[in-house]
C-alpha cells in the first residue's frame, strides 16, 4: 500500500458513518422472490445474444492458434486458406492493423485486457494457443475450414512450463490485488513450534476453466474511421471500451460497446486477444466482423484459474484457540498479467490469532494469461485453510463447528478494523441445526451402507464485500413509469430484476412501473460484474439518483401543491408519489406533479458516494457449507448426497435469484472438488482436454438437492443492507467435501480434484 | 471440416459399391463420433456413405439368435424387450454410455467403430501413431490416466471407448459384415485389434467392409447379467474401468458351469477376460476364487505413469461384480 493510500485509510477511519439506508428492512418488492424479468425473452428465444446480432455484410472469423509455447514465427503459409471459396482475407502479424498494447485489468485501474502483450503485432509467440492468424470469410464454415489449412513454421525457444520445478525460485509480487503479499503479526513460526497441537500441510489445486456456456464472441463494426460499434460477450463494458479505445487510439466516446445478454462469464469475459483481433479484422476488411471462439479456442486463447501450492500451518492452544496461523504458497502467473489468485485473503480476516504469517509468491510461466474465476483466491484458499482447520479439529478431538466458535475474532485480525456485519457463528448455528450436524459421528469411517462409506463435512465460506464507483440515470414519465439506466451487466444472475425491485421499493412504485436498462457502455458508470460488487455498486447509485429525484420533484411543486416549500427531509416516496411525512401525509402522485409542471418527463443522474466504508470496516460475507458424501470402499468413487449452504451475506434482495446464485456456486465448487482439471502438458505448454467432453464439470447426476438458507441480517453500512453473492457460493465447498471424505474414509486428500485414483492410492477399502 | 461428397446408400450392397468410389471413404452412421472428428480434421474423408437408413431391425431368428441391424440406434437396442429380457447386460452397458441425445443418434455399427478418446489422438499438434504412422506417441509419457493396461504397445496405449462393445464381447456376439467380395461373420472379440506396431489399423475389417448386423446367440444364463462402469463423474464420462459379466451356476454342485467377463476402459479393444473365465469354470463362486481369477486376468497388466491404479481398480470391480452376480444368481437346471 502506498503512503497516500495509508493516509487515506487513516483519515477515512475518522469519518462518521453514512446514515444507514432507511430501506434496510423494506420488504414490499425488495426481498420478494420475483422471477427474472429477462426470463420470458430467454425462454421464447427472442433475447439476442452477441453471436446472434445480425448486421449486413457480416464477415465471419476463425482463429489459427500457435502450437508452440515460445518462439518466433518463421513463416505462415496462407495460400491454401486464401483459395477456399468465400475467404475474404487472412490476417496475420504481417497485415494486422497497428494497435497499441492494451491496458491490462488490475495493472491499469481502467483496463480490461487479460494480458498487456501487444496483439498480433510481431512474429513472437508467448504461449501455446496464442492466436497467430485470423481467417475472414463469408461463412463460419469457410473460415473454420480455411483456418485448418494454414501452415505455420516456427522457431521454437525454450519455454518455462514446469510449475513444480520453479516453485523454489518463486518471487514475491509487489502486491496481491493491492494488498501486501507478506503479512506478519507476531512470530507465527515460533508460536507454531510451541503450540499444543500442530497441523502443517501442503495443499494443491490444479487449473480450472470458467467454461461459460456462451462462448466468447465479439462482433465489431467500424461506422467511420474513428467510430466503432462492438457487440461483445463482456462482463466489463466500460473498461473494455477504455481498453479498446486505447489499443486503437480512439476516443472512448467513439467506441460503443453493447452486451444486453451474456451467457455466463464467471470472471473470464474481459478483453482477450480475440476481442481486439475482431476489431482489427473489421478494420482490415472494411466490413463488420464476428469472431466467436470455438470451445477449444476458449482453452487456448483465453485463460482460466491458475494452479496453487499452499502451505497451511496451524498451532492450537489447549483451549482450542489459535496460537499460530500460517498460510503461504505459490501460484503460476505470466509476465503480462496480474492475477496472483489471492488464496491468502480468507486467512486475513477469518480467525483470531496473535501470530499470523501470510505470504504469496508467483512463478512466471509461458502460458496463456490466467484470469479470475468465480471467487479467485477464496475458492482455492478456503480449500487449504478449511481443510487444515478440519485436520486440527480432528487432532484435538474438537468438533469443527465448536472449533470455529473458539477462534472467532472480535476485530479484523490483519487490519484491526471493526467488522461491518459478521454473523458467521449464527450461520454455523442455523446450518448445524438444519443439517442435523449433531448426528454426525466424529469418528472417521464409522458409518457405512453396504460398500458406501458415509461422511459429513463442514467448512467456512467467505468472500469480501466490494463496492465500486457507479452512477445511475433516472427518467420519470408523466405516466408514472420509471426507467433507470446504468452500464451494468446481466449474465443470468438477475441484475436487472433485483435493481428494478430496488428502484420500485425506493420510489414507491409497483414493480411493473420500473425498468432497469443496462448492457451499453454509453450508459452511466458501472463497474465490472465481478468481485461480487455489481449489486451493491448499482444499488448505491440508484439510492443516490432517487435522492436527486426527490430534490428535483420538489422544485417542480407548484404553489398550490401540498409539497410546496417542503424540504427533502420532509417527504417520502410511497404509493406512486411524493408525500409529506407528517401533516396528514398529504402529497402528490408523480404524474400529477409532472403534469402540473407541464412536463412530460423528468430526468436526473447521480453518482454513488465513494465507497469509503470498505476502508473503514472489515467487510465480508460468510457462510457455512455442510455436506454428506458417500465413498465407495471398492472403487473410491465419491458421490455428494446432501448439501446445505447457510449464508451470512447481509440482506437478501430476491430469494429466488439468490438461491440460484448460491446453488450455482456450490455446483461449481463440487466440480472443483471432484473433477475439474484442465490438463496442461508441461512438455508443450498445451491444454490437452479443451472440450466439455474431457474437461469435466458436474452433470445432473452428480448434484444432490441443494438446500440454502441465510441469516438475512442487513449490513448497516451498505445500501439496502445487501452484500453481493455471486461468488461466495463456491467458497468452502471443496474443503467441506474433502472434510466429509475424511470423515467417511479416514483418508485426507490434499490435492484437488478428489478423484478415485487418489483414494485408491491411499488404500481405501484395504481392510 | 474439409469438403466431402455425401451419398446415401439404399442397401448394403450399394453401400459397398459407393464406398469403393472414394479415396478415403467412410461409412456414416449417427455421426456422433465421425462428424466430431471431421470437425477437428482428425478424420478427412472425401466421401461419406450414409448407412444410417439401412437395416435397423431387431428380430428373433428361428434358431433363437437375436439379430440386430447395424443401423439400429443405441436407444432402440437398449429399450428392446428381448434385449432387456435376455441380455440385460447389453441394455445396461448402452445406458451407461453417452447421453440420451447421443444414444438416439448413434448406431450399433458406428458405436463399435468409434475411435479412441486419447487426448493426443484428438490434438493435431500432438504426436500420435494412430493419426500419423511413425510420428510417435505423446500419451506414453503424457496424460495417460485413461489409457490401456492390457494389450498396449510402445506405439499406442489408447483404449476403445465403447460400453456397448464390452457387453457384446461378454455375450460372444458375432459381427456380420459385407464387403466387395461378399459377406462373412467375425467374432466380436476378433473385430478389434491390439495396437502392435500398426495402431492405425484398428479392426479386422477390410477396406470397404460394412458391418450389417450383430448376432447374439441364445445364452440363457445371460438373462441375469450386469454391467458396472466406474468413471470420474456420475454420467457422461468414459469408463476408467467397466465390467460386463454373467454367471451360470450348476445346481448339482453349486459350482460355476459357465461365466462371461469382459472389461472396458483397459485396452485397445473390448477385453474379453478369458483367463479369468477359465480360472473360474468348475470352481465355487467364492470371493477368494473371484479374486484369484481377477488376478490371473490382470497378471500381464502394465501401468503407465498415471493409470497404474486401473489394475487394482479392475481387480476390485471384477470381484465386486462377480460377487454381486453370485449373490443374486439362481442356479439353473
Amino acid at each position: 500500500m502506498s503512503l497516500i493510500e495509508k493516509a487515506m485509510e487513516t483519515v477515512v477511519k475518522l469519518l462518521p458513518d453514512k446514515p444507514a439506508d432507511p430501506l434496510i428492512g423494506a420488504h414490499r418488492t425488495v426481498g420478494q422472490p420475483v422471477s427474472r424479468l429477462d426470463g420470458p425473452v430467454k425462454v421464447i428465444g427472442t433475447a439476442r445474444f452477441t453471436a446472434e446480432v445480425t448486421i449486413d455484410g457480416l464477415v465471419f472469423a476463425s482463429l489459427a492458434c500457435s502450437t508452440i509455447a515460445r518462439g518466433r514465427i518463421r513463416s505462415i503459409e496462407t495460400a491454401a486458406a486464401r483459395r477456399v471459396s468465400g475467404v475474404v482475407d487472412v490476417m496475420t502479424h504481417a497485415n494486422c492493423p497497428r494497435m497499441d498494447a492494451p491496458p491490462a485489468m488490475v495493472r491499469d485501474p481502467n483496463g480490461a485486457a487479460m494480458s498487456d502483450l501487444p496483439v498480433m503485432q510481431d512474429d513472437s509467440v508467448r504461449w501455446n494457443g496464442q492466436p497467430v492468424a485470423v481467417v475472414l470469410a463469408e461463412t463460419q464454415e469457410a473460415a473454420d475450414h480455411a483456418a485448418s489449412l494454414i501452415v505455420i513454421d516456427y522457431e521454437a525457444e525454450p519455454a518455462d512450463l514446469a510449475f513444480e520445478a520453479m516453485v523454489p525460485d518463486a518471487e514475491m509480487p509487489k502486491n496481491i490485488l493491492g494488498q501486501s503479499p507478506d503479512v506478519r503479526h507476531g512470530d507465527a513460526e515460533a508460536a507454531l513450534r510451541n503450540a499444543t497441537t500442530r497441523v502443517d500441510r501442503i495443499y494443491r489445486t490444479l487449473r480450472h476453466y470458467n467454461s461459460a456456456i456462451e462462448l466468447h464472441v465479439t462482433t465489431a463494426h467500424w461506422e467511420a474511421d474513428d467510430a466503432l460499434v462492438i457487440h461483445d460477450a463482456s462482463q466489463t463494458l466500460q473498461a473494455s471500451r477504455y481498453t479498446i479505445a486505447k489499443a486503437f487510439s480512439l476516443k472512448p466516446d467513439n467506441v460503443r460497446i453493447l452486451a444486453p445478454f451474456v451467457g455466463g462469464a464467471f470472471g473470464s469475459k474481459g478483453v482477450w486477444n480475440h476481442t481486439l483481433l475482431c476489431v482489427a479484422a473489421a478494420k482490415l476488411v472494411g466490413r463488420p466482423v464476428r469472431l466467436m471462439l470455438s470451445r477449444e479456442d476458449v482453452f487456448r486463447a483465453t485463460g482460466g484459474r491458475t494452479l496453487t501450492e499452499q502451505r497451511v500451518a496451524l498451532g492450537a492452544n489447549a483451549d482450542g484457540t489459535l496460537a499460530a496461523l500460517i498460510h503461504t504458497g505459490t501460484t503460476a502467473v505470466t509476465s503480462h498479467n496480474s492475477f496472483p489468485e489471492q488464496f491468502t485473503f480468507p486467512a486475513r480476516h477469518l480467525y483470531a490469532t496473535d501470530n499470523l504469517y501470510l505470504q504469496q509468491k508467483v512463478v512466471l510461466l509461458d502460458m496463456v494469461a490466467n484470469t479470475a474465476m468465480r471467487a479467485p483466491g477464496e475458492s482455492v484458499g478456503t480449500f487449504a485453510l478449511e481443510s487444515a482447520l478440519d485436520e486440527l479439529g480432528h487432532a484435538m478431538a474438537l468438533d469443527p463447528v465448536e472449533l470455529r466458535r473458539r477462534i472467532e475474532p472480535v476485530r479484523d485480525p490483519e487490519k484491526g478494523t471493526e467488522f461491518s456485519s459478521r454473523h458467521l457463528l449464527e450461520a454455523y448455528r442455523r446450518g448445524a441445526e438444519r443439517f442435523g450436524w449433531s448426528n454426525r459421528n466424529p469418528v472417521p469411517r464409522a458409518r457405512r451402507d453396504g460398500e458406501w462409506l458415509i461422511g459429513h463435512g463442514v467448512a467456512t465460506a467467505t468472500y469480501p464485500y466490494y463496492r465500486r464507483p457507479a452512477s445511475a440515470q433516472l427518467r420519470l414519465g408523466d405516466d408514472g413509469h420509471v426507467v433507470i439506466r446504468a452500464a451494468a451487466h446481466e449474465m443470468g444472475m438477475g441484475t436487472a430484476t433485483v435493481q428494478a425491485q430496488h428502484a420500485a421499493e425506493r420510489l414507491g412504485l409497483p414493480l411493473d412501473h420500473v425498468r432497469f436498462d443496462y448492457g451499453d457502455a454509453a450508459m452511466p458508470k458501472s463497474p465490472l460484474a465481478g468481485g461480487s460488487c455489481q449489486s451493491a455498486s448499482i444499488a448505491a447509485a440508484i439510492l443516490a439518483v432517487c435522492a436527486t429525484l426527490v430534490k428535483d420533484l420538489l422544485e417542480l411543486a407548484t404553489d398550490g401543491s401540498p409539497l410546496s416549500g417542503a424540504g427533502v427531509d420532509d417527504v417520502e416516496m410511497r404509493d406512486g408519489g411524493l408525500y409529506l411525512k407528517d401533516a396528514g401525509g398529504r402529497g402528490e402522485r408523480y404524474q400529477d406533479l409532472l403534469r402540473q409542471a407541464g412536463t412530460r418527463f423528468i430526468e436526473c443522474a447521480a453518482d454513488a458516494p465513494a465507497p469509503t466504508e470498505i476502508l473503514k470496516y472489515s467487510m465480508h460475507s460468510y457462510g457455512a457449507q455442510f455436506c454428506e458424501v458417500r465413498v465407495s470402499a471398492i472403487t473410491g468413487e465419491v458421490r455428494v448426497t446432501r448439501w446445505l449452504g447457510s449464508f451470512d451475506t447481509g440482506r437478501i434482495l430476491n430469494p429466488k435469484t439468490a438461491r440460484s446464485q448460491f446453488r450455482g456456486g456450490i455446483i461449481m465448487g463440487i466440480g472443483m472438488a471432484l473433477m475439474e482439471d484442465a490438463l496442461f502438458d508441461e512438455r508443450s505448454g498445451r491444454f490437452m482436454n479443451p472440450s466439455l467432453a474431457e474437461y469435466h464439470v458436474p452433470v445432473h447426476m452428480d448434484i444432490p438437492e441443494i438446500d440454502v438458507i441465510w441469516n438475512d441480517i442487513p449490513d448497516p453500512h451498505t445500501p439496502l443492507g445487501l452484500h453481493g453473492i455471486g461468488e461466495i457460493g463456491i467458497t468452502g465447498v471443496a474443503a467441506a467435501i474433502a472434510n466429509a471424505v475424511f470423515n467417511a474414509t479416514g483418508i485426507r486428500i490434499r490435492e484437488l480434484p478428489i478423484t478415485l485414483d487418489k483414494l485408491l492410492a491411499a488404500g481405501i477399502g484395504e481392510d | 471440416m474439409n469438403e466431402f461428397r455425401y451419398e446415401r446408400a439404399a442397401d448394403s450392397a450399394t453401400a459397398t459399391t459407393l464406398f469403393a468410389a472414394g479415396t478415403h471413404a467412410r461409412y456414416l452412421g449417427g455421426g456422433t463420433n465421425l462428424v466430431d472428428l471431421m470437425r477437428e480434421t482428425i478424420e478427412r474423408p472425401d466421401l461419406l456413405v450414409d448407412v444410417s437408413g439401412l437395416d435397423a431391425q431387431i428380430t428373433l431368428r428361428d434358431d433363437g439368435a437375436l439379430m440386430i441391424g447395424a443401423a439400429a440406434t443405441n436407444t432402440a437396442v437398449a429399450e428392446h424387450r428381448l434385449v432387456r429380457e435376455r441380455y440385460p447386460v447389453l441394455a445396461r452397458a448402452i445406458l451407461a454410455g453417452a447421453s440420451g441425445q447421443i444414444r438416439n443418434m448413434a448406431t450399433v455399427g458406428g458405436n463399435l467403430l468409434q475411435r479412441t478418446r486419447c487426448l493426443y489422438f484428438f490434438d493435431g499438434a500432438a504426436r500420435c501413431n494412430k493419426r500419423s504412422r511413425g510420428s510417435g506417441c505423446d500419451a506414453v509419457d503424457g496424460f495417460n490416466r485413461m489409457h490401456a493396461i492390457l494389450g498396449a504397445s510402445p506405439s499406442c496405449v489408447a483404449t476403445h471407448p465403447s460400453d456397448m462393445g464390452v457387453a457384446l464381447a461378454a455375450l460372444g456376439a458375432e459381427v456380420h459384415v459385407r464387403g466387395a467380395s461378399g459377406t462373412r461373420t467375425i467374432a466380436m472379440v476378433d473385430l478389434h485389434r491390439l495396437p502392435g506396431d500398426t495402431p492405425e489399423v484398428e479392426t479386422d475389417l477390410a477396406s470397404g467392409e460394412l458391418i450389417t448386423a450383430i448376432e447374439l446367440a441364445p445364452l440363457a444364463f445371460a438373462a441375469h447379467s450386469i454391467y458396472r462402469k466406474v468413471r470420474d463423474r456420475a454420467s457422461y464420462a468414459f469408463a476408467l474401468v467397466s465390467v460386463a459379466a454373467a454367471l451360470d451356476i450348476d445346481p448339482a454342485n453349486g459350482t460355476i458351469r459357465d461365466v462371461r467377463i469382459a472389461l472396458g476402459g483397459v485396452a485397445h479393444k473390448p477385453w474379453r477376460a478369458t483367463l479369468a473365465e477359465d480360472a473360474l469354470k468348475g470352481q465355487h463362486p467364492t470371493t477368494a476364487n473371484f479374486a484369484r481369477a481377477a488376478a490371473r486376468e490382470l497378471e500381464p497388466a502394465v501401468g503407465l505413469s498415471l493409470n497404474a491404479f486401473k489394475i487394482e481398480l479392475a481387480r476390485r470391480v471384477i470381484v465386486a461384480t462377480l460377487a454381486e452376480l453370485s449373490s443374486t444368481t439362481e442356479p439353473r437346471a
